[in-house]
């Protein structure tokens, strides 16, 4: 199989997003995403997590038998996500703290397990790594947009605490959209992520649909049809 | 002889959306006035300010799901969303509440699902359960009614100019600290050792304003039995949510008269009548046939009285009406009722045969 690399980066990033397409990890999504930094730390942990899986899937995919892949998959992910919950005890201990509960969850988190089972079990090493990577950087992509959403109108801040992460060269990026804000709790709470998540979805549509319709008066012989990807296998 | 055969129903008009609406606007009316002269003239501004918003809104939603303009601006439900959730506001709020609320109301918890008669949740209890969450502090922050300022002896309530640049924000709070008061189920709620029976002697606004609560309850039954009198809906749901919160209060009353309020404290204060004849008989998002209402009725009553015992903010109406919308269509599968030519009704889950 020839390598088609520019399609797994569209995939992982637009096409088969595996937020806005595949609706999976929204537990964690829609849970972390309050603020920038947070959506941030949960993203680059996950795409880490997503990389070093692939790539283990990837490389014992001729040895690893039928019956119990799942299992083994969920091992090799689980020290994956030990390791990763041990570094952030270690360099960013307060963003830890914060994240809590949701970074043993990448464990369950289905995107992760589906990239495995779908795709990093069935493709050599070079690809299943960059799938990891795009696909990782599609999640953090709409976890940061989400959470810029939610920070800038629950708080009507941006960029909070981003020394959390960056150390103490982030401690000024913090930006006041709104002096005064008097606060809107709705954003921050998790009915709010739902609503935001709905509407990036929304526009994430539209977006395609436009797109579609130029290409039909392009070139109209030449349709794609939509299909729905299939994400596990 | 020529005689013109026409086949039934014979009516000479039929009852669009917005003769319904422009009866459910006039029914608010006295509720408004009511409001208007305890409360002062916050409530009406407020009213008149989410009415212009909604519209506003209204027409730029309509337009962008590229609808007819005129034919949804004339049915008029936005007008009587605008109105339920300008009354139901404390009269003080600031604006940028009611528009935060309006735009919820209309855009999101309307349009969004796909405009009048699709939407599941009644649009202006979304707004105002939204805004209780989001604003609790601006939420619950209620003025006295004008009978317990200066001893009640003149209509002293903030004027009218002083109430306008209060709530577009043109006027320093103290001024107005001086008018808050708590509501009746606020001071039931936190109420800390004190027995009912204390609670009516010790505290003003029990002692000396309720009857200004009582009155706008009783402006609200008015208009809702007027509604009733022109058949915009039937009497089943406000008559179960009425008759179910009496049932069990009287029930823990006559248990614990120290810890329970009495039946009619229930009745007549917060919006229970608001929400049992305006609100609950909403006929989108209630349940269609008689015997659904009376259980939706139910529900909403036997909700409104636990989640004021024993929930986290003092009014339950908003959440009791949300929580029996969504199960609204759950109702309405159970009790289908018999059509004729059919010897039994055509009730719950279907399959498996």
């Amino acid at each position: 199989m020839a390598a088609d690399y520019k399609k797994i980066t569209t995939d992982g990033l637009w096409g088969n997003n595996p937020a806005l397409v595949q609706l999976l990890g929204l537990c964690p999504l829609l849970a972390v995403t309050g603020s920038v930094v947070n959506a941030i730390g949960l993203g680059v942990a996950s795409t880490i997590v997503l990389m070093g899986s692939n790539l283990t899937v990837s490389a014992f995919r001729k040895f690893v038998p039928e019956s119990v892949r799942l299992p083994i998959f969920v091992m090799i992910i689980a020290s994956f996500v030990t390791a990763i919950e041990l570094l952030m005890k270690a360099f960013t201990y307060e963003l830890y703290l914060i994240l809590g509960i949701f970074i043993p969850l990448i464990v369950t988190n289905c995107a992760i397990m589906g990239r495995a089972d779908a795709f990093a079990c069935k493709n050599p090493v070079k690809e299943s790594l960059l799938d990891g990577l795009m696909m990782g950087l599609g999640f953090t992509a709409v976890l940061v947009v989400l959470g810029a959403m939610r920070e800038s109108l629950g708080l009507g801040t941006l960029f909070s605490d981003m020394h959390l992460l960056f150390g103490p060269m982030a401690e000024n990026w913090k930006i006041v959209l709104v002096d005064d804000y008097p606060g809107f709790l709705f954003a921050i709470l998790p009915p709010g992520a739902f609503v935001g998540m709905g509407l990036i979805i929304a526009l994430k549509n539209v977006i395609d649909s436009r797109r579609n319709t130029r290409q039909l008066e392009l070139e109209p012989d030449d349709i794609v049809k939509p299909e729905r990807v299939r994400v596990t296998g | 002889m020529a005689l013109i055969r026409t086949s039934s129903p014979h009516l000479h008009k039929a009852s669009s959306t917005s003769d319904v609406m422009r009866l459910v606007v006039l029914a608010t009316l006295p509720g408004l006035a009511a409001m208007t002269f305890f409360f002062g003239w916050g409530t009406l501004i407020n009213v008149i300010w989410a009415c212009l918003l909604a519209v506003g809104f209204e027409a730029s939603i309509v337009k962008l799901r590229k609808r007819p303009l005129g034919f949804y601006l004339k049915d008029y439900s936005a007008l009587v969303t605008a109105l339920l959730l300008g009354l139901a506001l404390p009269p003080f709020a600031p604006w940028w509440i009611t528009l935060v609320g309006v735009f919820v109301a209309i855009v999101i918890a309307k349009h969004l699902y796909g405009g009048l008669g699709q939407n599941p949740f009644n649009p202006a209890m979304v707004a105002y359960a939204l805004l209780l969450v989001s604003f609790p502090l601006q939420m619950t922050t209620w003025n006295a009614p004008f009978v317990m300022i200066n001893g009640g002896e003149s209509w002293n309530v903030l004027g009218f100019s002083d109430t306008l640049l209060l709530i577009f924000g043109g006027i320093e709070p103290p001024l107005f600290d001086s008018l808050t008061s708590a509501t009746p189920l606020d001071v039931m709620r936190h109420r800390g050792g004190l027995t009912t029976e204390e609670v009516w002697s010790a505290i003003p606004v029990l002692a000396e304003g309720i009857g200004a609560w009582h009155a706008v309850s009783a402006a609200y039954f008015m208009g809702g039995v007027f509604l009733i009198y022109r058949k915009v809906f039937t009497i089943h749901t406000p008559l179960a949510i009425l008759a179910t919160l009496a049932i069990i209060s009287s029930l823990f009353y006559a248990l614990d008269p120290y810890q329970y309020a009495d039946p009619f404290f229930h009745l007549t204060t917060g919006a229970t009548m608001l929400g049992a004849f305006f609100i609950a008989t909403d006929p989108v998002t209630s349940a269609t046939s008689n015997r659904g209402k009376i259980v939706f009725g139910i529900g909403i009553g036997v909700l409104i009285f636990v989640i004021r015992g024993w929930g986290g903010y003092p009014d339950a109406v908003a959440f009791a009406v949300l929580l029996m919308n969504l199960s609204a269509p759950f109702i309405d599968q159970y009790t289908q009722p018999r059509s004729y030519g059919h010897a039994k009704a055509n009730r719950g889950m279907k399959g498996g045969m």
